[in-house]
């Protein structure tokens, strides 16, 4: 007679351990609502995010404007979702790209070693060693600033941490015999780092990658303020801050810089609480089995 | 008779801090089409480097300075990386110490074998390679293998994960099966069984076999010829009946002597005297002269390094004074 036990998979495990962190857990529902409504931005906006009407410009929160209107009439609550999905998007994509390059970068360089090792890593070590807000500067003045320039930029300023992550790991997974086993089976190394390698550091490029989508959300709002980043009318969270720049409106009108100061804050704050909700889950030291 | 894998004056060293180790030092053994090869040493003699260097797996700071290796006609050691990956695993298959960590913790064990079979049969149709690693799991004496599918390493017992490990093995019908102590890290009462489905998994498909052990039983059980390793290389290789008869080399003898027996309940063990050589700093001439009763301070043994000679035919010992009795 058998019995038929089945133990928790490490997934569930980890979801579990996530689910009970309360903070993580907040912090995803906000972003869960905070991407729905970036999604559903046309639906909910009510208003054209570009349409000026200098008849009512500067016009405190009403039935008809939820947030008011900016400077040029434009309704904020619809430029605030909108700006939303540009930020979001910004963010998402330019974390992803950096963490996927990065991380491939990094297997390689671990599995094949030699000189593609000394040359990945060198490479990160340049990288790093610039400031990048000097190198977005620059960039944003020879590419013209946007949203594409920036993901791309950012992806480029950003791999080496995932890179060098993943490295680590790969070097250590190298010497696992289930590696050694896997080669005397006929894999090859690309092979190797497929089946074995990138399904096993997953877990901590995720981790990686979501904190740095709060980073990069970050400085898109910074850039975007001063101007380098997503360019007018297209709003983005910082570049709504721009119209709040003097002392009078900060201090009479507060619904032009509040919306979208808040929106950064609460956003980030949550992709932090989620990432470090994730970190943990998956974190399994000291965790008894 | 073709061997069907002759290891010729195999050396690798290994360049560490302290100096380099000559791991394996002018290793040469053979296996026939369908033979079973036992090679036994005590850890650091030189075994598994043999074993790893077979399938070109040796890894720095670890080299092959010297000799070749050549199965079914090719050198293995010259080959370019690409066919030696097809024959890894295809033709040549290894199984194994520690199935548990040689297999992937987090990959059920299922997939790993369809993966082992997918790696040379790509054109194989999923449901395909199902069936085929339901059937070699059933075949290695796996019960229920459709609900052990999907399970992982740690849900299977010490032995089940071998036997898995073992089809993994066979998944592809191997020429040569590389067992590298398959049965160190299992259960005493397990040992026999895992044992005996080598031996019959070998046989009922013609494979030839190496078998790494330290354990001379399983040599006795199972090998057809046996290899007798010493600080990285062969002191003694011929039939095992032969040679567990009328053993030629001092240090087989005293392994043998060294056996625990039922029939002597009386006394404890016979050691052999001393430890093995530091391969740092081998001694000049053979390197069992130290430890050596026979030896006894004699300038032969001190200076020259004994070559294999033929004691009988087709057993060999690397000793000066073979003839002599101890």
């Amino acid at each position: 007679m058998t019995t038929t036990v089945t133990p928790a998979s490490p997934r569930s495990l980890a979801a579990r351990r996530f689910r009970r962190n309360r903070m993580a857990l907040a912090g995803a529902v906000f972003l869960t609502a905070v991407g729905v409504l970036a999604l559903a931005a046309p639906l909910v906006a009510g208003h054209d995010p570009n349409t000026v009407d200098l008849a009512a410009f500067r016009e405190p929160p009403s039935a008809a404007h939820l947030l008011g209107t900016d400077s040029s009439g434009r309704d904020v609550f619809a430029r605030l979702v909108h700006a939303g999905r540009v930020s979001l998007l910004v963010g998402l994509l330019s974390s992803l790209a950096a963490v996927a390059f990065g991380t491939l970068l990094g297997a390689l360089a671990g599995m094949l070693g030699g000189p593609v090792d000394a040359v990945v890593m060198r490479a990160a070590d340049v990288v790093l060693s610039f400031p990048s807000l000097v190198v977005i500067v620059v960039l944003a003045g020879v590419l013209g600033p946007g949203a594409a320039m920036l993901v791309l930029v950012f992806a480029a300023c950003n791999w080496p941490t995932a890179c060098r992550v993943v490295r680590g790991l790969t070097l250590s997974l190298r010497e696992r015999e289930y590696v050694q086993a896997a080669r005397a089976f006929g894999a090859g190394r690309l092979t190797v780092i497929g089946r074995h390698v990138l399904p096993a550091v997953l877990p901590q490029v995720a981790v990686a990658g979501t904190l740095l989508v709060a980073q990069l959300i970050l400085l898109e709002a910074v850039l975007s303020f001063l101007g380098l980043g997503v360019r007018p009318p297209r709003a983005s969270w910082g570049n709504m801050l721009t119209d709040a720049q003097n002392l009078t409106l900060i201090q009479t009108m507060p619904w032009l810089w509040l919306p979208p100061g808040l929106a950064i804050a609460l956003t980030v704050l949550a992709v932090n609480f989620v990432g470090d909700g994730l970190r943990d889950a998956v974190d399994l030291k000291g965790v008894r089995g | 008779m073709t061997p069907l894998l002759t290891v010729d004056d195999l050396a690798v060293e290994f360049r560490t801090r302290d100096g380099v180790v000559r791991a394996v030092d002018g290793v040469s053994l053979e296996v026939g089409p369908g033979e079973i090869l036992g090679v036994v040493g005590e850890s650091g003699s030189g075994k598994s480097v043999t074993a790893m260097s077979v399938l070109g797996l040796v890894r720095p700071p670890g080299r092959v300075v010297r000799g070749s290796v050549r199965f079914d006609g090719e050198d293995l050691l010259a080959l370019p990386a690409r066919r030696l990956r097809r024959i890894r695993g295809r033709r040549i298959a290894m199984i194994f110490q520690d199935p548990m960590t040689a297999l992937n913790p987090v990959v059920p064990v299922g997939a790993q074998i369809a993966e082992a079979i997918r790696l040379h049969q790509p054109r194989l149709g999923r449901a395909a390679v199902r069936a085929r690693v339901l059937e070699l799991l059933a075949s290695v004496g796996v019960a229920d293998p459709a609900a052990r599918y999907g399970r992982h390493p740690h849900e299977y017992s010490g032995g089940m994960r071998q036997r898995a490990m073992i089809a993994m093995a066979l998944a592809n019908e191997p020429d040569l099966l590389i067992a590298d102590e398959p049965t160190t890290a299992l259960d005493v009462t397990v040992q026999s069984q895992v044992l005996g489905l080598i031996d019959t998994a070998t046989r009922e498909a013609g494979a030839a076999a190496v078998l790494i052990t330290h354990d001379l039983g399983v040599i006795a059980e199972l090998a057809d010829r046996v290899a007798v390793m010493y600080a990285g290389r062969v002191v003694e290789h011929g039939d095992v009946h032969q040679v567990f008869a009328t053993p030629s080399h001092p240090y087989t003898r005293g392994l043998l002597a060294g056996r625990p027996r039922l029939e002597q309940a009386t006394g404890g063990l016979v050691p052999i005297p001393g430890s093995p050589p530091d391969l740092l700093a081998p001694p000049p001439g053979c390197a069992f002269e130290p430890r050596c009763a026979l030896a006894a301070g004699r300038a032969a043994c001190r200076a020259d390094r004994p070559e294999p000679v033929a004691v009988a035919a087709g057993h060999l010992s690397a000793c000066h004074f073979h003839e002599e009795p101890v």
